[in-house]
């Protein structure tokens, strides 16, 4: 038997979503067979959650030295796997090549795709195996659990909470410890946890990848928001478009009770809480609160009107509800393991912690990152996401998904919180960022965005459902070469109806991709409607020739 | 409704309790088995539910998960995330649209193809991307497209 050398070598094989299109699994019964071909007794490999790098997978990581193979094929795993002897040799062709001046960088962290992030949410995330709770436990899992049960006040915790300043990571930015309290105040019998894991937004995959590479954390957050605010039972609300999701968390679930972290009498502390998975069928408006809680109730997910309780009062079946998004549980073990000034330390004065993004589209870094809150743009796309290909120029950035706007290269100096995105016109969002280059057209996205609102809108005000056809069939006409000069201001005038009038956020954010898109593109709306020209070209009835 | 599948539906109903909080759940395992809702189904799931047959359809038709027609053999959905938006997807769905003959949302005669498209799949990295029976295709372009559907390429 060859042994890998004193230490014990982890062979790390990303499973993330992109890495399994890109052949994931062969790859890990390659090299698994390879390995034990050399009989290597001191290596073990693992299947792991995405690991962020999706632009360059299929990923294979080794630790501990952190050698880091990208683009890797099943024809590589014997090489890889001779790597792995005693005196093996790393696979240099397989390393990832700095993009400038072509020299090979061996370990991830040298990588400046990795070097400039900050992992809390996603700190397991690739490191781990997500179905086998003895990794998340071999990293320092539960013992946060242990402490909150054993060392804290349900009060400590949500005081703990509070000062951490950690808002809400669904997009809206409630503080969370407020919320908590409100639910801990009012009096049940019986009290609901849901983490809210229907991530609806096109172009955003943060939350489905915390679920597929880091399920353990999630639970760990939510039995500790149970305590704190007296709930015994607990939904995960995962979109049934998310197999390998519900699948790991399921895992995750059953290994967790049977360790008792779940169930009655949790560590001996008498606390009783169990949690169940609801998968979601499909409908953008659910990741709407009162809209989620009752499509769990087995009705049509239309949400509830103004004035209306916080569902921390009347939430699931009449009862205090506590719903929370999949990042803000995740950001929980850490609060209570490191502390509210440790998670403060970081971010900005109102926005605390860390922001993860699913960075997408028109720039070198396709992936999954994570950086504390205040990075700016510019280091976002630039630094970590290396820019955009091609030697193309940049023309925007959209965050915040169909709700969100997009920002031009003028703000890319702004730091990245809650507050200053919404200052801009856009916001936060689930954490969905998509670079757009000059050959995308603005009045094109602006139509996109309107397109998936109208057909997501749930009908019910009159506002939404017919605001978002009217501006859908106007931008429809400029596109193709049919608008009219007064459209603007019409759809200006729409947009504020929109705001004002609509029921809930789908509704009242839906015109932000169109306001942002004549805020600061107005140009190219004009030289569509007057000279019938898509400068982008990419309004197929507006190309030379048609 | 035949025999063998009014007993795949009896199996189903056997694993719940009868309660209004079930029949989203009860729909997605119907349509896991079944591969869409039939309509002699939403009969007999409204009858073990208690509740009218209108009011189960309202939920099948109001969730985008949820299909009342049958599949093709080949599921095929073209994705329209933003990523892939921005990236060409419609180029790609309209090629899609003419190489099978379908439009967004049929399914061709022969039951051997169903055209659909899905919010987001999470594979922003290799957009524009498409799946076939859930397997991703990735960086797809109109080329690959005429490639995955050589039998239907004149």
């Amino acid at each position: 038997m060859a042994g890998c050398g004193a230490e014990v070598k982890k062979v790390l094989v990303c499973h993330g979503t992109g890495c399994i299109s890109r052949g994931a699994e062969q790859i890990y019964s390659s090299l698994e067979r390879e390995m034990s071909k050399l009989g290597l007794s001191n290596c073990t490999i693992k299947r792991t959650g995405c690991h962020g790098f999706c632009q360059r997978g299929p990923l294979v990581v080794i630790e501990p030295e952190g050698f880091f193979y990208c683009r890797v094929t099943p024809e590589d795993a014997p090489e890889l796997a001779l790597s792995l002897l005693p005196d093996g040799k790393p696979v240099e062709r397989l390393f990832y090549r700095d993009p400038i001046n072509d020299a090979p960088l061996p370990y991830y962290r040298d990588i400046p795709f990795y070097s400039k992030q900050q992992r809390l949410v996603l700190r397991n995330c690739g490191n781990i195996d997500p179905e086998d709770i003895e990794d998340y436990l071999a990293a320092g899992g539960y013992r946060a659990l242990r402490k909150a049960l054993s060392e804290m006040t349900p009060e400590d915790i949500i005081e703990e909470v509070k000062r951490s300043g950690l808002r809400g990571l669904g997009g809206a930015g409630f503080p969370t410890g407020t919320k908590w309290e409100v639910c801990r105040r009012t009096e049940s019998k019986e009290k609901f946890v849901i983490c809210n894991g229907d991530e609806g937004d096109p172009g955003a995959f943060q939350d489905r990848s915390t679920m597929e590479g880091d399920p353990h954390s999630i639970i760990e957050g939510m039995i500790i928001a149970a305590y704190a605010v007296g709930a015994s039972q607990g939904i995960i609300y995962v979109r049934a478009e998310y197999p390998l999701a519900v699948k790991r968390m399921r895992i995750a679930i059953n290994q967790a009770r049977d360790k008792g972290f779940l169930g009655k009498d949790i560590l001996g502390s008498g606390l009783n809480f169990d949690i169940s998975i609801f998968q979601g069928a499909g409908a953008f408006v659910c990741g709407e609160s009162t809209a989620l809680v009752l499509s769990i109730e087995g009705k049509r997910g239309m949400p509830r009107s103004h004035p209306r309780p916080r569902l921390a009062e009347v939430g699931l079946w009449g009862r205090p509800t506590l719903l929370n998004n999949v990042k803000t549980f995740a950001n929980i073990p850490l609060i209570i393991a490191y502390g509210s000034d440790w998670f403060a330390s970081r971010g900005t004065e109102k926005s605390k912690g860390t922001a993860v993004f699913s960075l997408t589209g028109k720039v070198v870094n396709n992936g999954l990152i994570e950086v504390p809150m205040g990075t700016t743009l510019k280091e976002i796309i630039y630094e970590i996401g290396g820019g955009i290909p091609d030697g193309k120029a940049f023309k925007a950035v959209q965050t915040g998904g169909p709700s969100g706007g997009c920002l031009p290269a003028s703000v890319l100096e702004m730091p990245v919180d809650f507050d200053s995105l919404i200052a801009l016109g856009s916001m936060m969002g689930s954490g969905g960022m998509v670079v757009m280059d000059e050959d995308t057209c603005m009045v094109d996205v602006a139509r996109y965005f309107i397109d998936f609102t109208m057909r997501e809108s749930c009908g019910q005000c009159l506002p939404c459902r017919l605001g978002t056809k009217q501006m859908y069939d106007i931008l429809d006409a400029i596109t193709m070469g049919e608008g009219r000069p007064e459209d603007i201001d019409l759809l200006l005038d729409l947009s504020n109806a929109m705001k004002t009038g609509s029921l809930c956020a789908l509704g009242q954010t839906a015109p932000n991709p169109v306001i942002s898109t004549i805020r600061y593109f107005r140009e190219e709306y004009e030289v569509h409607i007057r000279e019938k020209k898509c400068p982008a070209g990419v309004c197929r009835a507006l190309r030379p020739g048609q | 409704m035949e025999k063998r599948e009014e007993r795949l539906l009896r199996e189903i109903l056997s694993l719940f309790k009868g309660e209004q909080g079930e029949l989203i759940p009860i729909l997605l395992q119907v349509q896991t088995s079944f591969g869409y809702l039939p309509e002699k189904a939403i009969k007999v799931i409204s009858k073990f539910l208690g509740i009218t047959e209108s009011q189960v359809y309202s939920v099948a038709s109001f969730y985008a998960y949820f299909r009342l027609k049958p599949l093709g053999r080949r599921r095929v959905s073209v994705c329209r995330g933003t990523a892939c938006h921005i990236r060409g997807a419609s180029e790609i769905l309209r090629e899609i649209e003419t190489v099978l003959n379908l439009k967004e949302g049929e399914t061709s005669d022969d039951l051997e193809y169903t055209l659909e498209t899905v919010a987001c799949f999470g594979c922003c990295a290799l957009a524009p991307c498409i799946s076939i029976n859930q397997r991703v295709h990735g960086e797809m372009t109109r080329e690959k497209v005429r490639g995955l559907f050589l039998d239907r390429v004149d």
